[in-house]
This record gives structure tokens, sequence and C-alpha cells, in this order.
């Protein structure tokens, strides 16, 4: 398991090899990449991310132990940048690896669900009509919440 | 002494990252209050609870969790990570 809190990109590639560089056991690798998307009309210039050092760490290995706990996943892996982005950059990623294809599925899905509630990350939107932190999302909750109802 | 941090536009409106604080305050929700009481930037800052978001110690709280033997108290609106 590895958590990664950068400024730096990564490498979507190296960062599956890395997983599953020295292991026969893995058959199935599912990743997501969150990138930073313009829309409205006032052109987006820049996203900054921030984040709170320590817990988000913290929060980010929680929510990897629960994965572990409800399906049989090999290994998994999530990347989150801060800073300030550009359009079209990448953010953040999430990787998950089993011997079959059903566990990483359902596994990075949960992860992603679980990072946008959990993990102390913020995002504000930079145009030239001024700043503003994004809101969160009700879907985002609602798809957080409705894996508390299962028991997986 | 408590350590308290604020994140995103808590933030910018109380207008420092963090700062250390001596308080009596039992709960989440007392803090909040004494808070709250100090200054118009710290009432408006504080005056919509359904918007914010408490850790104590580093671990998600509710605004009733106990913090007397808290050392690091932070307030953040809803994360928007991912």
């Amino acid at each position: 398991m590895a958590v990664c809190i950068q400024t730096e990109p990564f490498s979507v590639g190296q960062e599956i090899k890395r997983l599953t560089g020295n292991r026969r056991d893995i058959g199935a690798v599912v990743s997501f990449v969150g990138v930073v998307r313009d829309s409205g009309k006032d052109p987006l210039e820049s996203m900054v991310i921030e984040h709170y050092p320590g817990m988000a760490e913290v929060a980010i290995a929680k929510i990897v132990d629960e994965v572990h706990r409800r399906w049989n996943v090999s290994d998994c892996l999530v990347v989150h940048r801060h800073g300030n982005l550009k359009p079209g950059e990448e953010i953040m990623m999430v990787v998950t690896a089993s011997a079959h294809r059903a566990d990483a599925f359902a596994a990075a899905d949960f992860m992603m669900d679980y990072l946008k509630t959990r993990a102390p990350f913020w995002k504000k939107e930079l145009r030239s009509g001024g700043a503003k932190w994004v809101s969160s999302n009700r879907a985002d909750e609602a798809a957080s919440r409705r894996w508390e109802a299962e028991t997986a | 002494m408590l350590k308290i941090l604020y994140f995103a536009w808590l933030r910018e409106r109380i207008g420092t990252p963090s700062e250390q604080i001596e308080s009596e305050s039992e709960t989440v929700g007392a803090l909040i209050e004494e808070l709250a009481s100090r200054d118009e930037r710290y009432a408006l800052a504080f005056s919509d609870l359904g918007s914010i978001r408490v850790a104590v110690d580093q671990e998600l709280a509710d605004f009733d969790a106990p913090i007397s033997d808290a050392s690091e108290i932070a307030f953040f609106p809803p994360m928007t990570g991912g």
C-alpha cells in the first residue's frame, strides 16, 4: 500500500508498474485518474488544491484499510497532488490490484467515493472573474453513503 | 495549549491557518461558541455550522465530541478532493 501526497505530476504507467512489478498473483488492475476540468463560461485559469498534512495521510490509510477488509485486493495505491494545477492536469489517481477484476473495480469505486468525502482536500477555482472554493457535491455524499448500507 | 487549524474558506475568513489557544471548553461545540464570541470575523466564519466539519486529533468528529484530552482541532468546509 502506498499513499503519496505531492505537488509533482505523476506517471500512471510507472505507478502501476510499481504496484505489479514483482508480483505474479495479480490478474486485474483498475486505475482512476482525476483531471482538472474546465466547465462554465468564465475560463478556468487554475485550480488550487489545499490539504491537511498529516490527517490526509491518516484518512487515506484508513480508507485503504477498509478496502482490504471488504475486498480481496492484492494492493492499492493513492497519489493526490496539491498546489496550483492547470486545466487538463492530473489531480490524483487511485490504483487497485487484485486476482480478479470484480474486487479491483469495486475497491476503486469505493476508494473514490470515500476519498471525496473523507480525505481532507479542498479545491479552489481561479477564474478571471475571481476565485471560488468548490462546494461539496450532494451526489458524492450520497455515493459515499451507499457503501455504509452494504456489508461486503 | 490547544492547536487550532483552519482550512480553505475558514482559513481565509479567520485570517490565519493556525493558532495556539488556552481553552477550558470540553466539547467541539463549546469551543466553537468560545471562538465565535471573540469577534465578528470568527462569528461570521462559524455562522453556518452546517457547512463546517471538524477533526479532533486528525480524526473526523461530531460537534459534541469531547476535546479535554485533544491537542489538535481542525475546522474546515466539507471536503472536495478527488
